[in-house]
């Protein structure tokens, strides 16, 4: 079942209705892509109009993600799917979750970005969000693509990458809550940046669960909570 | 992708888990024809004790035929021959030994269309029991009539008025009726065929609850065009396709994860 083909229902209507959430689960994803992108470069560039922008399409995230869910629901009761387009389902309608909580990640970049440019630039830190935020913003884009193309390697290679987000993650912290030790007064500022890496490790978190549920939709097999044996 | 099926079915081996723990019936190696024309090929399949097995596949996948050699409705049919084993509990059904009216006694039947006797209720439920044996005074055939329909679920429905005929039912109360039927003369295993086709969805619902509520007691095989109702009533789902069985699995992974590409196909309506 490594194939899956979703043109050759009997009912067409029915292969229209799952191509639809699945354009739209990416129309969310590439939405969500931009979010974090502008994101990042609000807290980079201490660009408050675009960190405005981003906090207010946040928005936009949130309907697309309750707009496919009700689809998700209205194609459960008229269709009563089973096998993989069941897994599908469930899988997009668990997918949209994700990318809204990386959608509110983005959004709490943004503010942090804002306060940052009241309160002036932190003196640390902007090297680690920019490693870091690269490594996210590529993590979530190859999630997305994996998902896409049904791709169970891409998605298992991908998502081992999140483990190295977090050695980052652990070891930025570590140098930052250092350097406020040695400086007191520029913790204020420092707390903003580490939330900021704090938000884009947990964006690697919902990419990686991204990826698991492309193992499922495929294969068939829960892999989350570490279970990664396929 | 069925053209394909088709070229690999030639020498299909049944995927899946054949054997039961407690087999009620085994199966072996059932090839069915209808004079030269063969209907089942090479089919191997346990029903487990106080399971509900389920068998779906499209239409003249031959799973009605399968599901009628299992108590010998095709001995009726002069082209229709069989050969294998089907065994009930350690008993060749298929034995010279073996009489067909007690084997029916034993496993019992319950077909598409509800077809009551055209006599009163009390009698539809007697007149099996009585030819057999089991029952003769009044007041055994008076308590066997009310726990079979009680079993049914339809006591409450019909107690006042069991001397009217059985056929002024609405259809799920037939169909119920036939099942109070089936199962007075006490059988081990009831093959349901399509019990629910002709009956709108609350009577069906209330078919299906019945379904479970006697798998406590009985070994139940039920053949069934809807999926629905497959991965509702039973533990176990066999998939059959242009005669051969293709698939059987816990009904749970038939229907989230079947690992055989046609009964993915059928399942998801991709064919049929």
């Amino acid at each position: 079942m490594d194939h899956l083909s979703i043109e050759k229902h009997i009912a067409s209507q029915f292969n229209d209705d799952l191509e639809g959430i699945r354009t739209r689960l990416f129309e969310m994803g590439g939405r969500v892509e931009e979010q974090l992108k502008n994101a990042l470069k609000a807290i980079r560039d201490a660009d408050s109009e675009i960190a405005a922008t981003v906090i207010k399409n946040e928005e936009l995230i949130d309907d697309m993600e309750i707009r496919i869910d009700e689809d998700c629901l209205l194609i459960i009761a008229r269709r009563q799917p089973a096998a993989s387009d069941l897994r599908l389902i469930i899988s997009v309608g668990r997918a949209v979750t994700d990318l809204e909580r990386v959608g509110d990640e983005a959004k709490k970049i943004a503010q942090l970005a804002v306060e940052l440019t009241e309160q002036g630039p932190a003196p640390r830190g902007y090297s680690e969000v920019r490693h870091i935020g690269k490594s996210v913003q590529q993590m979530l884009h190859n999630s997305l693509d994996a998902f896409a193309r049904y791709d169970v390697d891409a998605a298992l290679e991908t998502l081992r990458e999140d483990d190295q987000i977090d050695r980052d993650y652990e070891s930025a912290i570590r140098e930052l809550m250092t350097f406020m030790m040695e400086d007191p007064r520029s913790i204020r500022r420092v707390m903003n940046i580490m939330w900021a890496i704090r938000s884009l490790e947990r964006i690697g978190d919902h990419a990686r669960n991204l990826c698991e549920h492309v193992v499922f939709v495929v294969k068939g097999k829960d892999i989350r909570h570490g279970n990664d044996e396929v | 992708m069925t053209t394909d099926a088709n070229f690999e079915l030639t020498n299909h081996k049944t995927v899946g888990v054949i054997e039961t723990e407690q087999a009620k019936m085994k199966m072996r190696n059932v090839n069915i024809f209808y004079g030269d024309n063969q209907a089942i090929h090479d089919v191997s399949i346990d029903i487990g004790k106080n399971e509900v097995l389920a068998m779906i596949g499209p239409s003249g996948c031959g799973k009605s035929t399968f599901l009628r050699s299992l108590n010998r409705m095709n001995d009726t049919v002069d082209s229709c021959r069989i050969e294998g084993s089907v065994l009930l509990d350690q008993d060749d059904i298929y034995h010279q030994s073996m009489d067909p009216v007690s084997l029916r006694a034993r496993v019992g039947m319950v077909f598409q269309k509800p077809n009551p006797f055209p006599k009163s209720i009390y009698d539809n439920i007697v007149y099996g029991p009585r030819l057999h044996g089991l029952v003769d005074s009044k007041v055994d055939m008076d308590e066997l009539v009310e726990t079979s329909l009680k079993r049914a679920g339809l006591w409450q429905e019909v107690k006042d008025r069991l001397k009217s005929p059985g056929t002024g039912l609405s259809g799920g109360q037939q169909q119920r009726l036939c099942i109070a039927r089936a199962i007075a003369v006490q059988p081990e295993v009831i093959l349901m065929d399509e019990p629910c086709s002709a009956l709108d969805p609350i009577a069906t619902a209330k078919i299906e609850e019945l379904i479970q509520e006697l798998s406590d007691n009985y070994t139940i095989a039920i053949v069934t065009h809807s999926m629905q109702q497959a991965a509702r009533v039973s533990q176990r789902t066999a998939y059959f396709h242009l005669g051969k069985l293709i698939e059987v699995n816990p009904t749970e992974k038939v229907f989230t994860m079947p690992e055989h590409q046609l009964t993915e196909a059928y399942i998801t309506g991709r064919f049929g």
